[in-house]
This record gives structure tokens, C-alpha cells and sequence, in this order.
């Protein structure tokens, strides 16, 4: 692997630049520099965890982590919520689809730190009691998945299509559909599924 | 992914400042130690494949509150940085003036990327040219200056037809920034000396001889809002693309029209997929003014925006494919009904 970009950086060293934002406000140069400093909220020192509070199914879990973890990497090695699945980590595949305050996201490219304060939704808070949701039963229904690892993410990107209102045809539900890649191709099944689940989850 | 430093900042000058604190060796931008933090689709995933390697992270959502609206400005409308892709495609008052803008939204990535994606750094997203994200390639003129262009003689299919250089062939990837240009649409960026404002045109830069410098922002300057002026209700958006869905361009075209009584009295064609940067392809525009169209002259506009289209071992066909996409535009242009 080439390692030339950084050492292009030389002018402006890495690790200087993460002790200065770490410690800088220990060293005001003036007194207006200071009351400037003061208004940055500090930056955390890169080599230790942070805390973070998550409010995952409706109930918060604190947690202390690297803060390069991202949402898929709390949920799955921090809280053993390993339903929401890695397949791409980049963003390409859908597998990992939650809902953050209603909204479907990819949980690999949010930042765990990003997502404190906010309503987080995972496959595991679906079911009431013995009771699955309208969507996890039309997937069975339907016989909407092969081999099941891209599921949690059909299912949750599923209910948001839904509610956004995009579940309309099944060209819209395709279209809007397209960001959860199913490998074993159960495509026409997932349609099916989502057309029948969504009566009864826009009837609430 | 590296070890960065993470800070939030709750209001634009703790953002300009945070971000302006690496200044002295932010140059260039695209390789700063402090980046600013929107949807995070590009640069979470950058970071993962150590192609971005910032030291600090200032995540900027919390600008959202004052930074996200969609609100009328003049005779036409102007877009806060931090809106949401999927909120701005789906506006109202988006979809009914300007079309080609929210369709340039609606047809790029997936509903979940849209989610999370915000303008501002859906027009700063990078190329996806594979020799550029992938770091086992040594030769990269764009992350690793002076090292050559892997690309140029490589597998080359997606790579740019228009605004080459010598140095770099990699394709600007967005959709957005086409209707933007199409349009004359101006960007506001906030910096540590309050607001200054650009025509979008000028926000991006050719590669030449130097590719990694990919914009002209500064060190510490935030895009805060994006303007357009009037409406422009006669306008698409056309994708074409090796699946139906969620995929890059291999070309688009955004096209704008003012149409009286058969006449062209102006018209935008702006083109993707095709070119290292948002590309106006103000030739292809002059020979439709004052025209009555027809088939032929779409197909000289078509010619015309392609004059100076290079293509390599691979993407060749873009051209081709470019000239029926920006004729196909035209035509669903001048018969939509508005």
C-alpha cells in the first residue's frame, strides 16, 4: 500500500495536528485567542473511547467506544444486536438499513457518535410480544428471501417505503426499493411483499 | 480508518473556525486534516478505504436547523447546504418549477443514501473512478500527485470524454450539480469572513495539471446554500445508465427550455456521466436559440456538445451514447406539457 499521501503532508504533521487538537486549549497564545478557543467545543483525544448514549428500540444504551465505530459496528459488536447485517460496509448493499427517527438510513456509513440523540430503529424492535410485524409476515407470506442475509434490511427499507408513500405501484416500489441488493434474486417476491403489507401498515 | 478527533459544532462560526484551525495545511482541500461531516456517504466511505484520512471530523448536522430550508428567494428559490436529497426531491414546489432539479435527486443513489445525503455535500462528493479509491494503486494523480494516471491506458469504461487532461480522465459522478449549472445557479459558501456567493460554474475546477485540487473552496469554507433565479418548469433530467436503478451516469443530460409559440427563446444543456466536472455545454445551447426544433437540429445540438470529446480504449462509446441521450432530452423537453 502506497503511504505517499501522507508524508506529502510533512508541512502540516498528523500527529501534531491531533495532540494541538486535543490539548489546544491548555495553551491560549492571547487572551482573545483564548475566548475564541473556549467557544470550540474540545475535540476528544483521538486515542481514547468515547462515551455515547444510543436510543436503540426505545431504550438507551450507553456505550464506550472508539469513535470511528460506526451504527452497524455498535449495534451488531457493542449491544449483540446482530440483526442488522454487514454486507458491503460501504454503503452499496442496503444490508444494514435502520431507521433513524422514521427515516431508513445505511447504519455503515453513520458514525455511532453522529447518531446520539436520535430515535434508532433495528429489526429486533419490530415484533410485539409473539406478534411479527405486518412486513416480517409478508416476507414469510411471500416467500421473500432465499438465503435471508439482506432480510433485516428488505424489511426495514420496506416499512419506510411504505410510509414515505413510495409503495404506490410495483414500479415505484422497485425504483424506490433499489438501494437493498438481494444476491439470491428473491426480487419478485419482495415485491410482492411489500404490496401486501402495505394496506395494513398505512391502516397503523 | 484512521484515528480522527470528533467535535460537533452547533453554530457556523465554531464549524468555519474548527475546520479553518488545519488551515496552513489544508491545501490541497480534498486531502485537509479536518473535514466537515454532512450525510457522511462519501467520506465515511473514503475513510474506510484510507483514500480520506482527516484528523478531525466537525460534524455539521447540527448547522441543520438553519441550514436546511427550501424557501423562495426573488422570483426563484434557494436551497439550504444541509437539505436532504430525498426532502428537496420531494418538494412540491421543486417538482413543479424546477423538474430537472428534483429529478437530478430522485434518480441518483438509493432511498436510503438520498436520506441521509445533503446538497452541499452531494455536489463536493468525489469521483468513483475505481484507480482513485482503490489505495493499492500507487498511480494516482489525483490522491497522489505527480504519480501518473492509472486510468488513461486502464480499464477505462467509465471514465470522461470532455474536460480531460493529461493528468486525470476521472468522471465527476453527480447528478445534481448538472441542473445546477443547467440552470445558472449560484452557491453561497460561509467562511471565517461571513458569506461570499459564486456562480456554481465556478465551483468546480478541470482537472490540468492538477486533479487533486477539485474545487475553489478554502480551507474552512462551508457550502450554506445553493440559488437559482426564475423557473424553469420546461426541464429534464435523463439518466442513462448500466442498470434501471441506483447506478452512476454513463451519460445524463439536464436540459432547461424556454418555449413561445414553437420558438426557443433560451435553453440550458448541461451533461453528466461524461466529463470531469459539471459540464455546460454552452455551444450545444447557442444553436437551439431563436430555432424551431426538430429532429435535425437535435441532432446537430447532440454533435455539437460532443465536438471536443476525447474518448479512450473503453469509453468511447460514451459519445455516441452522450449525443442520443442529450437528443432524447431535448425531445422530452420540448413535448412535456407544464
Amino acid at each position: 500500500m502506497s503511504d505517499t499521501p501522507s508524508s506529502r503532508q510533512s508541512a502540516f504533521d498528523r500527529r501534531a495536528f491531533m495532540a494541538g487538537a486535543a490539548g489546544s486549549a491548555l495553551v491560549p497564545i492571547t487572551a482573545r485567542a483564548a475566548a475564541e478557543e473556549a467557544r470550540v467545543p474540545a475535540a476528544q483525544d483521538p486515542a481514547l473511547p468515547v462515551d455515547v448514549t444510543l436510543r436503540v428500540n426505545g431504550k438507551d444504551k450507553r456505550l464506550h467506544i472508539d469513535a470511528r465505530t460506526t451504527l452497524l459496528d455498535a449495534l451488531r459488536d457493542h449491544l449483540k444486536l446482530t440483526g442488522s447485517k454487514k454486507g458491503c460496509d460501504h454503503g452499496q448493499c442496503g444490508a444494514c438499513t435502520v431507521l433513524i427517527d422514521d427515516r431508513r438510513v445505511v447504519s455503515c456509513l453513520t458514525l455511532a457518535l453522529a447518531a446520539e440523540g436520535q430515535e434508532i430503529a433495528t429489526i429486533e424492535g419490530l415484533a410485539t410480544d409473539d406478534r411479527l410485524h405486518p412486513m416480517q409476515q409478508a416476507f414469510i407470506d411471500n416467500d421473500a428471501f432465499q438465503c435471508g442475509y439482506c432480510t433485516p434490511g428488505q424489511i426495514m427499507s420496506a416499512i419506510a417505503c411504505v410510509k414515505e408513500g413510495h409503495a404506490g405501484s410495483e414500479a415505484d416500489i422497485r425504483e424506490y426499493m433499489s438501494g437493498n441488493i438481494c444476491r439470491c434474486a428473491a426480487y419478485p417476491n419482495i415485491v410482492a411483499a411489500v404490496k401486501q403489507a402495505a394496506p395494513e401498515i398505512m391502516k397503523g | 480508518m484512521r484515528p480522527f478527533s470528533y467535535q460537533r459544532a452547533t453554530d457556523p462560526d465554531t464549524a468555519v473556525r474548527a475546520l479553518g484551525a488545519a488551515a496552513a495545511a489544508n491545501n490541497p482541500l480534498t486531502q485537509a486534516l479536518a473535514q466537515p461531516l454532512a450525510g457522511g456517504t462519501t467520506l465515511i466511505d473514503l475513510m474506510k478505504l484510507d483514500v480520506m484520512r482527516p484528523a478531525a471530523i466537525v460534524d455539521i448536522n447540527p448547522l441543520a436547523g438553519g441550514w436546511s430550508a427550501i424557501e423562495p428567494k426573488g422570483d426563484g428559490v434557494r436551497l439550504g447546504a444541509l437539505a436532504k436529497m430525498s426532502d428537496v426531491a420531494a418538494h412540491d414546489e421543486i417538482q413543479r418549477s424546477y423538474p430537472v432539479v428534483a429529478n437530478s435527486l430522485k434518480l441518483a443513489a438509493s432511498a436510503q443514501l438520498r436520506n441521509m445525503a445533503t446538497l452541499g455535500g452531494n455536489v463536493m462528493q468525489r469521483t468513483r473512478c475505481s484507480y482513485f479509491r482503490d489505495v493499492s494503486y500507487e498511480n494516482c494523480n489525483k490522491r497522489n500527485p505527480g504519480s501518473g494516471c492509472a486510468a488513461m491506458d486502464g480499464v477505462n469504461r467509465m471514465h470522461a470524454v470532455l474536460g480531460v487532461s493529461d493528468q486525470c480522465i476521472a468522471t465527476y459522478p453527480g447528478d445534481f450539480a448538472q441542473a445546477l449549472i443547467a440552470l445558472d445557479a449560484t452557491v453561497e459558501i460561509t467562511g471565517k469572513s461571513g458569506a461570499r456567493t459564486l456562480p456554481f460554474a465556478q465551483l468546480h475546477r478541470a482537472p490540468g495539471n492538477t486533479p487533486e485540487i477539485e474545487t475553489t473552496l478554502q480551507p474552512g469554507e462551508l457550502i450554506s446554500a445553493f440559488s437559482i433565479s426564475g423557473r424553469w418548469p420546461r426541464s429534464v433530467y435523463l439518466k442513462a445508465r448500466d442498470r434501471q436503478s441506483y447506478e452512476f451516469a454513463l451519460s445524463s443530460a439536464a436540459v432547461a427550455l424556454d418555449v413561445q409559440n414553437g420558438t426557443i427563446r433560451d435553453a440550458r444543456v448541461a451533461l453528466g456521466g461524461v466529463a470531469t466536472v459539471p459540464w455546460r455545454a454552452r455551444e450545444a445551447e447557442a444553436l437551439l436559440k431563436g430555432q424551431t426544433f426538430d429532429d435535425g437540429l437535435a441532432q446537430r445540438v447532440a454533435d455539437a456538445a460532443f465536438a471536443d470529446a476525447k474518448g479512450r480504449r473503453h469509453n468511447s462509446f460514451k459519445i455516441a451514447l452522450g449525443k442520443r441521450v442529450v437528443a432524447r432530452a431535448l425531445q422530452q423537453a420540448v413535448t412535456m406539457e407544464i
